[in-house]
């Protein structure tokens, strides 16, 4: 195939499924009575300042999130336990920090070394139960998930203290916080300092993959276990690491937030960042950049909402739903472009074959 | 690869697929022809020369015959005595600061003032956003929004309600009612808001009778998981059913809709068995088949805060700061609907003249409870 037919099938599958979840959404809103035109309208008006920073900051996060969940996808591991580990991960840095042992700024990068630690932890509790125990990842995940919500919760009536009618830990010092970046001067939101680590994720994620014999090797074993096993790779090892990286990375989910705007951990602290990771990664088809983009289409979508909510009277509902219909036909889109560019390859490789003078057969045709 | 991601997707899909059964489920006895026909109220308003107000609502909205619907019921009064208008703001699930800062920045900008924030979780983007438009009023229902600001705003507002004491009244008229000497509490989410309701209410029983033995449950002792807590009617229904199975005869719920399900709990459990509502009085808003097992309700008036506050900002005359509704002020009470009280109404009233008077000092934390 030439250049340009490929790079037409590269962009088919992302603009099919665009369109198909443009076209569903249409659908559902004439269902529900709402307002389809004002829908598209307000939904692809220019945000403002405030908005893209605020995109920004959830992309990156939602990003961190995304590439956490990809490096277990990537090797045929369901992590669906990000969230538990984020969660651990974030209460543990929130409680680290706010106790306040080290000074300004080491006290920031050590609380982010304690929430990667955390994470990471807390994802090898899983990673181990595979290993020794042969217990599916997806179980013991969820189950995770739901023992660090209760157990965050236990932690904050323990050390936390009460504001009002909610708990949280102790506030950070001033000194530890990460200032934010003003991209636009009469943006009253700043892109949070530690936004930039979710590049930094990307960067290595893709380093990782594509440079590294481990990244070499978790292709394999994710592509093939028994051929990765057969070719010497001790796939046991790579799940422990796999996990503990993806848990490492999970810790890292909460800290823009934390450092930059909500400086403890409460009862008013993001959850669900984990669950929408999947689907991000899913999404991004597990591709550095490919994540990059879900998670800047969920982020403006979660965006938009809000106006949609107030200006359109569309319910946030909506905005989840068109959000699961881009992921399914995501999914589906490649499948079909797929399909298709294997029959073009095999009808150009049969056209090739036909150019050629036909092979003499071997038994003359009676 | 291609075939993990494609089991993948289906595993998604499956589990959005249910979480949307679960929430469906639960609202589904809530969004009957009542809510539909107050869906329109707002809309309908739109040419009132009154307030403009912005509501934003946490997850759930209205339609829990509870919390959120009582903020409604009071807007809809500020809708015909003040010629108010209103727009509605709902909340998605799994939002951050930025998130609800973001929808009362939309609703200041789209010239709605005052703007009123329903739960608590609202007060730090409010503190936020109030500094940004000073021109515009907020009001954080439950909140603690005004203890964040360094100096005190003049255009935030906190409107707190003293539910230990209604709370206190409800459970001396279960401890009054309770033949087993044996009664439950249902909570949602295991933080300090509930707490002061289980307090009161345990404080109450132990007033009549110290050896009233209590059940409390909460639905989750995640305090971030407001889904599990206040939206989950059939974790209210299995957690009041084992209260009524082990002997219990009155259960208090403080769990928003998840109380719906300690009502279908009450109704299966039969006659002799009560339940308690909350905030508002849910006497009027259960099926009728359960209304003969709502011995009463906790009144939290969300209402008269809502209505108060558009009223002072049509007057000019809003108060920043805490705003306090307690007993003094018949912010809290009791409901008498159903007139399964009425027989102990005078010793319950003793009571609240007690708390008003200062004699009795209702605890907010459980723990103190003696």
């Amino acid at each position: 195939m030439n250049l340009a037919k490929r790079a037409a099938l590269g962009l088919a599958a992302p603009v099919l499924a665009l369109v198909v979840a443009a076209v569903v959404a249409s659908l559902v809103l004439v269902g529900t009575g709402d307002d389809v035109a004002g829908f598209w309208k307000t939904l692809l008006t220019w945000p403002q300042g405030r908005n893209i920073v605020n995109i920004l900051n959830a992309s990156a996060i939602l990003y961190i999130s995304g590439v956490a969940a990809a490096i277990g996808f990537r090797m045929n591991l369901f992590n669906i336990g990000v969230e538990g580990q984020y969660r651990v991960a974030t209460f543990a840095a929130a409680a680290f920090a706010g106790a306040g042992w080290l000074p300004g700024k080491l006290n920031t990068v050590v609380a982010v070394l304690v929430a990667m630690l955390a994470g990471a932890l807390w994802a090898g509790i899983a990673g181990l139960l595979r290993t020794t125990r042969g217990v599916s990842e997806v179980i013991s995940t969820i189950m995770l998930n739901a023992i660090a919500g209760s157990l965050v919760g236990y932690l904050l009536t323990r050390v936390g203290s009460s504001t009002g009618n909610t708990r949280s830990t102790k506030q950070i010092e001033q000194g530890s916080w990460v200032g934010g970046i003003t991209i636009f001067g009469d943006s009253p939101t700043k892109l949070f300092g530690l936004s930039l680590v979710a590049v930094v994720v990307g960067v290595l994620f893709w380093l990782l993959l594509n440079r590294t014999r481990f990244g070499f090797d978790l292709r394999a074993s994710g592509a093939s276990e028994t051929a990765a096993v057969a070719s010497g790779v001790d796939v046991r090892r790579m799940i422990v690491i796999s996990m503990l990286m993806s848990g490492a990375v999970a810790g890292l989910i909460g800290m823009p937030t934390l450092f930059g705007d909500a400086h403890n951990y409460g009862s008013s602290f993001q959850t669900g960042i984990g669950f929408a990771g999947i689907a991000v990664a899913l999404l991004g088809r597990n591709n550095p950049v490919g994540i990059a983009f879900g998670a800047l289409i969920f982020a403006f979508l979660t965006e938009q909402g809000n106006l949609l909510n107030i200006l359109v009277g569309v319910s946030p509902d909506i905005v989840a739903v068109t959000q699961g219909v881009i992921v399914i036909a995501v999914v589906i889109a490649y499948e079909i472009v797929r399909r298709y560019r294997v029959r073009l390859e095999q009808a150009s490789v049969g056209e090739q074959l036909e150019a050629q003078p036909a092979p003499q057969p071997k038994e003359p045709v009676s | 690869m291609r075939r993990f991601s494609k089991i993948a997707a289906v595993a998604l899909v499956g589990a959005l697929a249910l979480a949307g059964c679960g929430s469906g489920s639960g609202s589904g006895s809530s969004t009957s022809d009542g809510s539909k026909a107050v869906a329109d109220a707002c809309k309908s308003s739109s040419n009132n020369q009154g307030p403009k107000v912005g509501l934003a609502y946490d997850v759930g909205g209205r339609g829990d015959q509870s919390f959120n619907d009582s903020a409604y019921a009071g807007m809809e009064k500020a809708i015909s005595d003040v010629d108010a208008s209103c727009t509605e703001a709902k909340a998605a699930p799994d939002e951050n600061d930025t998130i609800r800062a973001e929808r009362l920045r939309t609703l200041a900008e789209g010239g709605f003032n005052p703007v009123i924030a329903i739960g608590f979780i609202y007060s730090p983007a409010a503190a936020t956003v109030a500094a940004e438009y000073p021109k515009t009023n907020f009001a954080v229902i439950d909140g603690y929004s005004t203890t964040i600001p360094k100096a005190p705003l003049k255009n935030l507002s906190d409107l707190v309600f003293a539910e230990e004491q209604g709370s206190y009244l409800v459970g001396v008229a279960a401890a009054l009612k309770s033949k087993a000497k044996h009664v439950g509490f249902v909570g949602g989410t295991h933080g300090d808001l509930i707490k002061k309701f289980e307090a009161g209410y345990s404080a109450g029983v132990k007033s009549v009778d110290p050896s009233i033995k209590i059940d409390v449950q909460y639905l989750t002792e995640d305090p971030n998981d407001g889904k599990t807590g206040f939206e989950n009617p059939t974790g209210g229904k299995d957690a009041a059913t084992a209260m009524y199975e082990s002997g219990a005869d009155v259960v208090y719920h403080a769990a928003g809709k998840s109380g719906l399900g300690v009502f279908d709990a009450v109704q299966t459990a039969g006659d002799g068995k009560w339940a308690i509502g909350v905030d508002s009085d849910q006497y009027l808003t259960v099926d009728k088949a359960q209304k003969p097992h709502i011995l009463t309700s906790m009144l939290k008036r969300i209402d008269t805060a809502v209505f108060d506050y558009v009223k002072a900002n049509a007057d000019k005359s809003v108060k920043s700061g805490f705003v306090a509704y307690d007993l003094k002020v018949n912010g809290v009470g009791y409901s008498k609907s159903g007139g399964f009280v009425d027989d102990i109404s005078d010793k319950i009233d003793a009571a609240a003249e007690k708390i008003k008077s200062g004699e009795i000092v209702v605890p907010t934390d459980p723990a103190k409870v003696k």
